[in-house]
């Protein structure tokens, strides 16, 4: 058996986790779906290095990411937020088919905006998969441990042909205030006023997560004629807008909880989540409502 | 099914539909019904006490998706009861919880009576949650019934089974808990090493079994 090339792990950054889709399907057995935090992001990034969908990458938070090729060159792209990245030095381009050499060192620096980059590398992380995914759950603590310095990960052999094109084009970006698109309900009627939710320019919390989107600046007290009742838990969805009495929502994100017991007052459209899962601490975040 | 006691089917964004029943049985009923109807599109079923999360794939509209669902049918012989098509798992359990004794004093029932009706049922698998591998079971006799205790206890070990409310359920690990606590069984609720880890899933059927002091 010749050695597999593997990727060295020389600086972690503040987080860097293995993600691939997920774990669909297992949530009556109370195991969330997780998977990358945006998902066209990761779907880019094993699309330009020509893996198959399933092909796990790195999620990498605010950068900061060091790693060195061992045992062969490999080929990667870097997507979502668009850490500038260096290869033995030379500088790379976001969204662009790249190739590390040997022994060369991949160096991520700070993004610029956004927050979650992903590092994808033809052939896929060999991680050990847990219930058919090699995502890492932060909540229930599924899958692999979180990376760093001194991990070594395996690339494996998840490709197919390299795609047509070497290089994708970046979206647009406005410098205007995120605003998600909600559809209502449904549990709106559990808080006084559900329209304070898009009327608010809400602050997104540092306690963030992968789990949920925590969001300052603002509340949606609970509804005074429901003062004593309870409602029994119910299953919750990525983009969920989950309110706690305390009144400051939570915008659920890959890692949620499968059941819940507050009120969720509005989910965001699925394709807005992707978005969420960019906006970083401390920046402000508005909602609109739209029709499902 | 008349109008008025149909599920209603709530908004959930662009993916899923929350649909909502009168009780736990009523959605494992509605679930059934379902799975049975073999519906395209669904990517995960979430149940819970009262409600369904139905999570579409994205293939199929939300709008064609809500319309398959309100067409679901749910059998009216069709019953909580009718387990034929579902897994039976029996589980051995020795009835000697630290709430036996209130249980008998809160249902009337003397310690035997409780056993006898725990293990007289076939209860059914309503959902999961809480922690990996803990099945909220539903089905049981009405007489069996209780509160959660007043305070929750900061530690249950492994494989006690509880009572609450209109459920029974076993934990699969060291928790902290509230529940009614009647015996315990040395069936492994939840093993990543196993296919599936859960030992019970939604729609499952249970029997327990007084294994005495021996199990």
């Amino acid at each position: 058996m010749t050695v597999p090339v593997a990727l060295e792990v020389v600086q972690a950054g503040p987080l860097a986790l293995v993600e691939d889709l997920g774990r669909p399907g297992q949530a009556g057995i109370g195991v969330g779906r997780s998977g990358a935090a945006d998902r066209g992001a990761f779907a880019l990034g094993n699309r330009l290095v020509g893996n198959r969908e399933t092909a796990a990458a790195v999620e990498i938070t605010l950068g900061g990411f060091e790693a060195v090729a061992r045992g062969g060159d490999l080929w990667f792209a870097l997507t979502g937020a668009p850490a500038p990245v260096t290869m033995g030095g030379r500088q790379g381009a976001p969204r662009t088919l790249e190739r590390l050499r040997d022994g060369q060192s991949l160096c991520l620096g700070t993004p610029a905006y956004g927050l979650r980059s992903y590092l994808a590398v033809r052939g896929g992380l060999d991680a050990a998969a847990v219930l058919g995914s090699r995502s890492t759950d932060v909540l229930s603590g599924l899958g692999p441990a979180p990376l760093s310095v001194g991990d070594t990960i395996d690339i494996g052999t998840d490709a197919a042909d390299f795609p047509p094109i070497d290089h994708a084009p970046a979206p647009g970006r406005g410098d205007a205030t995120v605003v998600l698109r909600v559809v209502r309900g449904p549990r709106d009627d559990w808080v006084e006023d559900a329209d304070a939710l898009v009327r608010t320019s809400w602050t997104i919390s540092d306690r963030s997560n992968r789990i949920g989107m925590r969001l300052d600046g603002g509340s949606l007290p609970p509804a005074t004629a429901r003062a004593d009742q309870q409602l029994p838990s119910e299953g919750a969805y990525r983009g969920a807008v989950q309110v706690p009495p305390g009144g400051e929502p939570v915008v659920f994100l890959a890692d949620h909880p499968v059941t819940g017991g507050y009120p969720v007052v509005a989910v965001v459209v699925d394709a807005d989540v992707d978005v969420a899962a960019q906006a970083r601490p401390g920046e402000e975040v508005g909602f609109r409502w739209v029709r499902p | 099914m008349s109008e008025d006691t149909g599920p209603r089917l709530l908004a959930y964004g662009d993916r899923a539909v929350l649909v909502e029943l009168s009780d736990a049985a009523a959605a494992v009923g509605w679930v059934d019904a379902l799975r049975a109807a073999t519906i395209k599109g669904i990517a995960d079923l979430v149940p819970a006490a009262r409600t369904v999360l139905v999570v579409g794939d994205g293939t199929v509209g939300i709008g064609a998706l809500r319309r398959c669902l309100s067409e679901i049918e749910v059998a009216p012989e069709r019953t909580l009861f009718t387990t034929d098509d579902a897994e039976v798992v029996e589980i051995g359990v020795r009835y000697d919880g630290p709430d036996l004794d209130d249980v008998a004093e809160l249902t009337g029932m003397t310690r035997q009576q409780v056993v006898d009706t725990h293990t007289g049922a076939t209860w059914r698998v309503a959902f999961g949650g809480f922690a990996p591998g803990f099945a909220y079971l539903v089905g049981g006799d009405d007489r069996l019934r209780v509160p959660r205790r007043e305070t929750a206890r900061t530690k249950v070990p492994a494989g006690a089974v509880g009572l609450a409310g209109e459920f029974s359920g076993i934990y699969p690990r060291e928790s902290p808990g509230g529940w009614q606590l009647i015996g315990s069984t040395d069936k492994v609720m939840w093993d990543l090493e196993r296919d599936p880890p859960a030992l019970l899933r939604p729609g499952g059927a249970v029997r327990f079994v007084d294994a005495g002091a021996s199990a």
